[in-house]
């Protein structure tokens, strides 16, 4: 399916093949679409779910192992079997691909959540009270701007392992670059795993660099 | 729900646990693969982190090293090895599982031997040890918990990416998703995912468990973590 284009190094089955990317910039571009709306919607999504999570988990501090626990095992499942595991209910779906993701950044965001949070100093803390701060007050204008590094650096962390992870989601029809990969390994189709494979990692270092950009 | 019953069907049916394609050979290979990549990757990279915690050089090239490691995607590798030179196999398989667990075995050791106590390491000095017992005596067994640590991670973290070695005809339990998925057997498909994913929380477990027996680590310094 691969080598009916024209041009020498698409015959030649090269690695780097300029007509490959000339012929397929339109599907190459679809994948990459793909491949940040998969990662855009799903680390704000785990970061949203890991702030509720952290939140309680400060409120109930028994709750914390517990949470860690979860959130690790979560982790522990490999993503290809959790996307299988939620074939039975979202089916071949984005959502499923989706809803993988969302699990793995947990683990990685709640635990830089919670230590940023921590480690801001309790007389920093005791000082803002006797000022009389609440604790919604407290918690916006003192505990996240002093949390700020190290709550970035989880973001940071979770969206490049998310970029990489998002791949898998290949094997039921939406990883974005990682369909490419996963059809150029059907076809033996050099130069489309190795571009597919650069933008990807592109993709995660541009990512982590507009983060740091943010910072 | 009908999935899951049919999924606990098939893994608590004897049949499918028997045979050359049945669940005690696959988990055999998965083991297999699992414990040749660490291996390798321990020999490949506790050196260098513990050499680089030591010589207190090269914190940047041992962070840079892990945040690439989690940029490039072990699919990309897996296959760009398997259509490149070393094709199809065990071998690829096993160097793409390898590279993957190098990043946090350099990262966690180099951090291990780095974090000790510069007091611990000056007394040392100053009782006349050289470098080499320096090392022995004092940074390796306080490091030790970290290293682990980092020999935990790393193998749980191949335990599960090794499913996807089935992705090119490799072995390992990852053949029952992948199998399952082209011949729309559901049942295989969330039961080969139930068994990695058991798998992978037991081989946690059973390092937590080890990890704690071979440290021992004192109490108060747990703190520290």
């Amino acid at each position: 399916m691969a080598i009916a284009a024209s041009g020498t190094c698409l015959e030649r089955n090269a690695w780097i093949c300029g007509d490959y990317v000339r012929t397929r910039s339109d599907e190459l571009w679809t994948a990459t679409r793909e491949h940040i709306s998969l990662t855009v919607s799903s680390v704000p999504l785990g970061l949203v779910i890991a702030a509720v999570l952290v939140l309680f988990a400060r409120r109930y501090r028994a709750s914390v192992p517990w949470l860690g626990g979860l959130t690790n095992v979560l982790y522990t499942v490999p993503s290809l079997a959790f996307f299988a595991l939620l074939l039975p209910v979202t089916g071949l779906s984005v959502t499923t691909v989706r809803i993988g993701l969302v699990a793995y950044t947990l683990v990685i965001l709640f635990r830089g959540l919670l230590a940023g949070l921590d480690a801001v100093p309790d007389d920093v803390r005791e000082a803002a009270r006797g000022m009389g701060y609440g604790p919604a007050r407290l918690l916006l204008t003192v505990e996240l701007p002093l949390a700020l590094p190290a709550i970035m650096a989880a973001i940071r962390v979770a969206t490049v392992s998310t970029i990489a992870l998002v791949t898998v989601g290949a094997v039921i029809g939406h990883g974005g670059l990682g369909n490419l990969i996963y059809d150029g390994l059907n076809s033996s189709f050099k130069s489309e795993v190795l571009t597919a494979s650069v933008l990807c990692i592109t993709l995660a270092i541009v990512a982590d660099l507009l983060l740091v950009a943010v910072q | 729900m009908s999935t899951l019953t049919s999924a606990l069907d098939w893994l608590t049916t004897g049949a499918s646990w028997r045979g050359e394609e049945g669940i005690a050979t696959r988990l055999g290979e998965h083991v297999m693969l699992t414990a040749t990549s660490v291996a390798i990757a321990s020999a490949v990279a506790l050196p260098i982190g513990i050499a680089l915690g030591h010589l207190g050089r090269g914190g940047t090239l041992a962070i840079n090293i892990s945040n690439i490691g989690r940029a490039v995607p072990t699919l990309a590798v897996l296959v760009l090895l398997a259509i490149g030179p070393l094709g199809i196999g065990d071998l690829t398989t096993v160097l793409a599982l390898t590279l993957f667990a190098i990043a946090p075995l350099v990262t966690n050791s180099y951090v291990g031997i780095s974090e000790v106590d510069p007091g611990a390491v000056q007394a040392a000095r100053g009782m006349g040890m050289s470098g080499g017992q320096v090392l022995r005596r004092v940074e390796l067994p306080l490091a030790l918990p970290m290293i682990f640590l980092g020999l935990r991670l790393a193998t749980v973290q191949v335990v599960a990416t090794a499913t996807i070695a089935a992705l090119i005809d490799g072995g390992g339990l990852g053949r029952f998703v992948v199998d399952g998925l082209a011949n729309h057997e559901q049942n295989k498909v969330v039961g080969g995912a139930i068994l990695v994913a058991v798998l992978a929380l037991m081989v946690d477990g059973v390092l937590f468990v080890l990890t704690r027996l071979l440290t021992r680590v004192p109490r108060p310094t747990r703190a520290r973590r």
